[in-house]
């Protein structure tokens, strides 16, 4: 990026490597709010093994060289939603891609669209925010009584897909139309509302479906697909965006 | 370093499934706040997988008598029976109530919730396998986590995200001491939250991390157990820890036992389904620490697969490739992505991975903390989930029974704390609780000794790994015993590189590595006084249970000296006498 300056760190005899082990040029896009006046670039050369994720590489570049190197990480196997980040220009997890498959060059950025506080951790708050919007929970005023509530496994499958959302905020800030206007629920907004516009059990279709008419709303999209490529968990996110789009032109569930 | 104040009727530190529920329990009734170091959904009960075992009988006969007994026995007899009986009767209303909260289970063909079998869930006292999980894929975890989420934003509860806990305070009042307050570390600006409250449930997760393979999240470091060891709560049972059977070679990850519930088999170098000589009856769905312990002795008995003969294969290509996609989508994408196998036509190597604390800080079935033998209840104190101890789980837990505790104990945790808040007083907090935690910090960010974070941290996983593992014995738990011994002064040695005071993970790594060597201490010396073999603890010295002796719990103190005392509780018994553990 423009204006940006770059600073290196090498490996030195920090540890021995196995002999698999290769050498991964790490190029991390940095900003420190306490010390940097912009953004700038940090390239890391560190061993991991070829089967290691990219993840494996941001902590080895942590723990051996710089300890302010800065990532959320939980669980570290693409089931939290901590570390979406840009990897080689595409939205991922940083636990998911193995250095065999992403190559030993790698850029590592924040997501897009939401504020960056500190080198990779942006803040997620205005897209939490979003997804309150949508009243993401189930909605049954019906007295169910003791036992469950019947539901085929037709209906179940009905919204499936959307179920499998982990809230990393990917396939949101991959959105070109998010990026220009935060005010777009986004994507994943919408995969959370599509979750319970469609499960047969819910009762509050009819306030979601209003919500996402919105300006704001599903009609923002421009079914550009990046979010349906930036999935970590392969929700089919633009077909959903898509369906309750046809769910509000014509069927009203 | 900005101090700031609150004040709150309770806490729930931690947003896992049993602060989820607990938060649900309390809100409408008091106020309160919930806080997490993570957002709420980034929390482990996500990672879970197979399932949540209830007696619903929807597929086939069962009763929760029987689910007791299954958990007794495979909690190998250390289980208090009391409070096991109350988790297995109100298994069935707490999965009902997940449904009624939303959590799409998978559905039989007459549109109930589903059930499959699971490792030593038995019909009739050990018959035969019984399906008794109810199941989302399996993905069953994020399902919980992610339902308890939702009713917690319809419930508009009061999160802290990204807030750490990172010690407790108490007064003294009328001679007797309780809960007044905790004091966080607000990830995103550095500065000290104080909060004021009169009661405080902790529900922090394990603390797996002490191993270096390890299904368990970065951050499950126990923070919750390691904070209030420090200020002198027992913790119970610590030497009971679970290795999951099949976890990813090398990386840990978990493959849920629903791969084998629904079919899947283990096979050794030669092909053997191997599972068949150690558990006759129900094979590969015998309980996790026996089948952990029967995959390590093939390995050693030179019958493991791969280069280095330290793994065992799980076999899943004999199960029709649409019922793979149906039932086991995530495993088989782990797999895929982290081994590169396609696990429809290839077996998965596999290999024991450290799971689940048996142990923790001790409590009643109403998640209040019990701090001695004789059951006294520290006022204010509740705990839940898998940082705490019931104990519903003994010495071995079986599969599915974490989601019901968290569930079910969350609830009764939420349930009490609520009430025992309407009628206490909020408690004077003195001036200075922060302090310990702030001279902890500039500590760190001080220091200039020439230990890393890091260095520490892998010796302690790797020496834990070695020699605190599904099977221990004198020389190997004295060894690692030495390690920690040097570990704990060289932790006095880490300097940090960050000295900055927003997004400090540098800190808040060194800090929790703290908690993980004291908990890692507590274990071993728990583990080095048992001289028996009893579910997760395995000692090659003494291959035995030892009813006469040794059926009771570990209760561990630290001392303000650091100084390390056990002492016993007895285990209360129920309805089964301690049989020989055959499956």
């Amino acid at each position: 990026m423009a204006g940006s300056h770059s600073t290196t760190a090498t490996a030195s005899s920090a540890s021995a490597p196995q002999s698999t082990a290769v050498e991964v040029e790490l190029k991390v896009k940095r900003y420190n709010p306490e010390t940097d006046k912009k953004p700038h670039w940090q390239t890391f050369h560190v061993m991991v093994e070829p089967t290691d994720r990219v993840l494996d590489a941001l902590h080895e570049a942590k723990w051996k060289f710089d300890g302010t190197l800065t990532f959320r990480r939980s669980c570290a196997h693409g089931v939290c939603g901590s570390d979406a980040m840009v990897i080689n220009g595409a939205n991922t997890l940083a636990c998911q891609p193995l250095i065999k498959d992403v190559g030993t060059s790698i850029t590592v950025e924040p997501i897009r669209g939401l504020p960056v506080i500190k080198d990779l951790v942006v803040d997620m708050e205005p897209f939490f925010a979003q997804y309150r919007a949508v009243l993401p929970y189930l909605i049954n005023t019906d007295d169910p009584g003791y036992k469950e509530r019947y539901q085929s496994a037709e209906d179940r499958e009905r919204f499936d897909d959307t179920t499998k959302c982990i809230l990393c905020a990917a396939c949101t800030t991959s959105c070109p139309v998010y990026w220009g206007n935060t005010n777009y629920v986004g994507p994943a907004a919408i995969v959370n509302a599509h979750r319970f516009i469609f499960d047969s059990r819910d009762q509050a279709s009819e306030q979601r479906l209003d919500i996402l008419n919105q300006r704001s709303g599903v009609w923002k999209c421009r079914t550009a697909f990046n979010c349906s490529e930036a999935c970590p968990r392969g929700i089919k996110v633009t077909q959903a965006i898509e369906e309750v789009k046809r769910a509000i032109l014509y069927d009203r569930v | 370093m900005n101090v700031h104040h609150h004040s709150y009727d309770a806490v729930i530190v931690g947003a896992g499934g049993a602060g989820l529920r607990a938060a649900i329990e309390t809100a409408g009734k008091c106020r309160t706040a919930v806080i997490t170091k993570l957002y709420p959904t980034r929390s482990h009960t996500g990672a879970a997988q197979g399932g949540m075992c209830a007696a619903l009988a929807n597929v086939e006969e069962d009763s929760w008598e029987w689910h007791l007994f299954d958990t007794v026995k495979g909690g190998d007899f250390l289980v208090d029976q009391p409070a096991a009986e109350i988790m297995c009767r109100e298994a069935i209303d707490a999965v009902i109530e997940l449904e009624h909260f939303g959590l799409p289970f998978n559905r039989t063909p007459e549109g109930k919730i589903d059930q499959r079998r699971f490792g030593g869930h038995t019909r009739n006292h050990g018959e035969a396998p019984v399906m008794r999980a109810c199941y989302s894929a399996d993905r069953t975890g994020h399902m919980i986590l992610q339902t308890l989420f939702q009713q917690c934003v319809a419930r508009d509860v009061n999160f802290f995200n990204e807030f750490q806990v990172l010690d407790i305070a108490f007064v003294e009042e009328a001679g007797q001491k309780r809960v007044a307050g905790v004091v966080a570390y607000e990830l995103s600006t550095g500065d000290l939250h104080v909060f004021n409250t009169k009661a405080v449930l902790f529900a922090t997760g394990g603390f797996g991390k002490m191993f270096k393979v390890s299904s368990n999240a970065h951050t499950l470091t126990g923070d919750g157990p390691g904070l209030l060891y420090r200020r002198g709560i027992p913790l119970q049972d610590m030497e009971f820890f679970q290795f999951h059977p099949t976890g990813i070679y090398k990386l840990g990850i978990l493959l849920s036992e629903a791969a084998r519930g629904e079919g899947g088999i283990l096979r050794n170098s030669d092909g053997e389904r191997f599972m068949e000589r150690y558990a006759p009856t129900v094979k590969d769905l015998a309980p996790r620490d026996m089948v952990a312990r029967a995959i390590q002795t093939e390995i050693l008995e030179g019958r493991g697969i791969g280069p280095n003969k330290d793994a065992v294969h799980l076999d899943l290509t004999h199960l029709p490739p649409d019922f793979i996609d149906a039932k086991l989508p995530d495993i088989t994408d782990f797999v895929r992505t982290y081994q590169g196998i396609e696990p429809k036509s290839d077996p998965i190597p596999i290999q024991p991975t450290a799971h689940y604390a048996m142990g923790g800080i001790p409590t009643n079935v109403d998640g209040e903390v019990v701090i001695d033998a004789d059951w006294t209840v520290f006022p204010g104190l509740y705990a839940a989930g898998e940082c705490a101890c019931v104990s519903v789980h003994g010495a071995n837990r079986l599969g599915t029974n974490s989601l019901l505790d968290i569930v079910v104990f969350g609830k009764r945790g939420g349930r009490a704390m609520a009430q025992f808040v309407a009628d206490a007083s909020m408690p004077e907090l003195p001036k200075g609780v922060e302090d310990d935690l702030r001279s902890r910090i500039e500590r760190l960010k001080a220091g200039t000794g020439r230990e890393s974070v890091a260095a520490v941290r892998s010796e302690l996983q790797e020496d834990m790994q070695d020699n605190c593992l599904v099977f221990r014995n004198a020389e190997g738990l004295a060894k690692v015993h030495k390690t920690i011994d040097e570990l704990k002064v060289r932790y006095n040695e880490v300097s940090i590189q960050d000295k900055g005071e927003i997004f400090n993970y540098d800190l808040t790594e060194a800090l929790e590595l703290g908690y993980l060597i004291d908990l890692a201490e507590a274990m071993v010396i728990s583990a080095e006084a048992r001289p028996e073999s009893r579910g997760g603890h395995f000692r090659t010295d003494y291959p035995d249970r030892d009813d006469v002796n040794w059926m009771k719990h570990t209760l561990v103190n630290r001392g303000d000296d650091g100084s390390v005392n056990l002492s016993y509780k007895d285990v209360i018994g129920g309805a089964y006498e301690p049989i020989e553990r055959k499956y």
